[in-house]
């Protein structure tokens, strides 16, 4: 058996005396995406979070079997794990370009980073007409855009997407979704996916969890989830 | 004319000690949304150094990359030893390890080198420079000195990967983390050169205000004024309003009268807080409510 990519136990985490994640454990197969749903509140952002250690938490996360819950987020990052934040972390006052060059910020290999702004282009050639533009003057959508193509600018082992599909028209939801699954076959990069848009979750996912109030009531392959009556009336809505 | 010429060339050269120390302001203010009260504290220290190097034997320009160089390692340590551990503390706390450091330095500097005033040596020459009669070749140098130093932060922050890494720490340290920036060194960094740059200005004003421990308080007033007027959270704006604070404080001096110099960064300071809080360049904050 392989190491998996991503392997989470006891996951817990609180804001002040508020406990958010009781005790978590989930996994992400090698070269898998694991999709995290939830109403809000369950704690999905928060998960993310305690991941790549942006909050304090307790457990134990290994990362290809390395421990990674003593590191810092800086340290995580550099270790190939890429995040596309809540709220897209945009840098307003920086140059669209820029964005994306801090996006690789920890690569050495010029030539590499060099084509990898074409290919981010490529896929989103709203980015490339706005490049010297101040990232701050970007839509919602070419905001959401440049926070997933910066977060590929790193090349992760590990990419994690914070509702991306969140404020962007369906059209867009489609077209970037297309673009991740693309990336993840062409590339092996592993993805935790943590989505309101359960269907559209389901269908780029191998493997789910269903977060209620910081606790895992249910996971399995997305083929069984999705099948679930509960799952489908509560989230998928038919 | 000639005499207006003259203040305004002037004004240049003290223009560019304001608009050095108010872009070292800016960039600390950048980081922690506060004013280093003890920005010009530093400058003053900085410049002992270089005046205890020069009286050992130190050639000038020695003594000056020296000096530079213990600027910018006082600021990193200051950073990392005194500013990060209150970082997360409320506002005043803050501003009161500012205005520590401030009396800490002023005292320091009195002790050591004692509160008589020093002169300080001009690397230039004293005959003016071309045969003009408007400015003093000490002028002259310190204003293209200034100059060199404000164009080099410009092409360090705008073309260099550390200089952008440092902007984005900056303005963002969450997401600067998630691109894996080390968020605290770059703050240290910043330190670092904003203390580089406050020595170079102090040295630079040194020869014509002479060297004692209060020398930069009236300076830091000018160079807050400065910051201000251009707008305190755009560096370029900072370095145009001390220019403009410079030649205005010698105008002023010159048609109206000496006694009202320092009133001019005061009535600076106020008007531009009345009139346009966000200054010449700056951003005006809106936020949704």
């Amino acid at each position: 058996m392989t190491t998996p990519l991503l392997d989470v136990r006891g996951l817990s985490a609180q804001y002040g005396p508020t406990q958010v994640l009781h005790g978590i454990d989930f996994g992400i197969a090698a070269g898998g995406i694991t999709t995290i749903l939830g109403a809000n509140g369950a704690g999905k952002t928060t998960l993310l979070r305690a991941v790549c250690k942006m909050i304090r938490s307790a457990g134990e996360v290994r990362l290809e079997g390395q421990r990674i819950d003593g590191c810092t987020t800086e340290a995580i990052v550099r270790q190939g794990v890429a995040h596309v934040p809540d709220g897209r972390g945009t840098f307003m006052n920086l140059s669209v370009e820029e964005n994306l060059r801090l996006g690789a910020h920890t690569r050495r290999d010029r030539a590499e980073v060099a084509g990898d702004f074409e290919r981010m282009y490529a896929h989103f050639p709203r980015l490339k007409e706005r490049r010297r533009q101040q990232a701050g003057t970007l839509s919602g959508g070419e905001q959401q855009m440049l926070a997933v193509s910066r977060a590929l600018m790193l090349r992760p082992r590990l990419l994690l997407l914070d509702e991306p599909s969140f404020g962007l028209a369906p059209r867009i939801v489609q077209h970037l979704f297309e673009i991740l699954r693309e990336i993840h076959v062409r590339e092996r990069i592993g993805m935790l996916l943590v989505e309101q848009n359960a269907s559209l979750a389901l269908q780029l996912a191998d493997h789910a969890y269903l977060l209620e109030t910081g606790r895992v009531v249910m996971s399995g392959p997305a083929e069984t989830i999705r099948s679930d009556e509960k799952v489908r009336r509560s989230y998928l809505g038919y | 004319m000639n005499l207006l010429l003259h203040q305004i060339l002037a004004g240049l050269a003290t223009g560019g000690i304001y608009a050095s120390v108010a872009l070292a302001l800016v960039m600390i203010y950048q980081a922690t949304h506060l004013v280093n009260f003890a920005q010009g504290e530093l400058a003053m220290f900085s410049t002992y150094i270089a005046w205890a190097l020069i009286q050992a034997g130190v050639p000038y320009w020695g003594a000056f990359a020296l000096t530079v160089v213990f600027a910018f390692v006082l600021g990193v340590v200051i950073e990392r030893v005194i500013i990060r551990p209150v970082e997360d503390a409320p506002i005043l706390a803050i501003v009161i390890v500012f205005i520590a450091l401030l009396v800490i330095f002023n005292s320091l500097a009195g002790w050591i080198f004692s509160y008589t005033i020093k002169p300080f040596p001009s690397p230039f020459p004293e005959q003016p420079l071309f045969g003009n009669s408007y400015v003093s070749s000490h002028e002259l140098g310190s204003t293209a000195i200034t100059l060199i130093v404000l164009f080099l932060l410009f092409g360090f922050f705008r073309f260099t990967p550390l200089g952008l890494a440092m902007r984005a720490a900056a303005q963002n340290p969450v997401s600067s983390r998630l691109v894996g920036i080390r968020v605290g060194w770059m703050l240290a960094l910043g330190w670092g050169l904003a203390s580089a740059i406050g020595a170079i200005a102090g040295m630079m004003v040194a020869p014509t205000v002479f060297l004692e421990p209060n020398m930069m308080g009236g300076i830091l007033l000018y160079a807050f004024a400065g910051a201000l007027l251009g707008g305190i959270d755009s560096p370029g704006g900072a370095v145009v309003g001390g220019f403009v604070v410079g030649v205005l404080e010698n105008v002023v001096g010159a048609y109206v009268g000496t006694e009202l110099k320092l009133t001019v960064a005061l009535v600076v300071i106020i008007g531009v807080l009345v009139v346009r809080p966000a200054g010449m360049f700056g951003q005006v904050h809106v936020s949704r409510v």
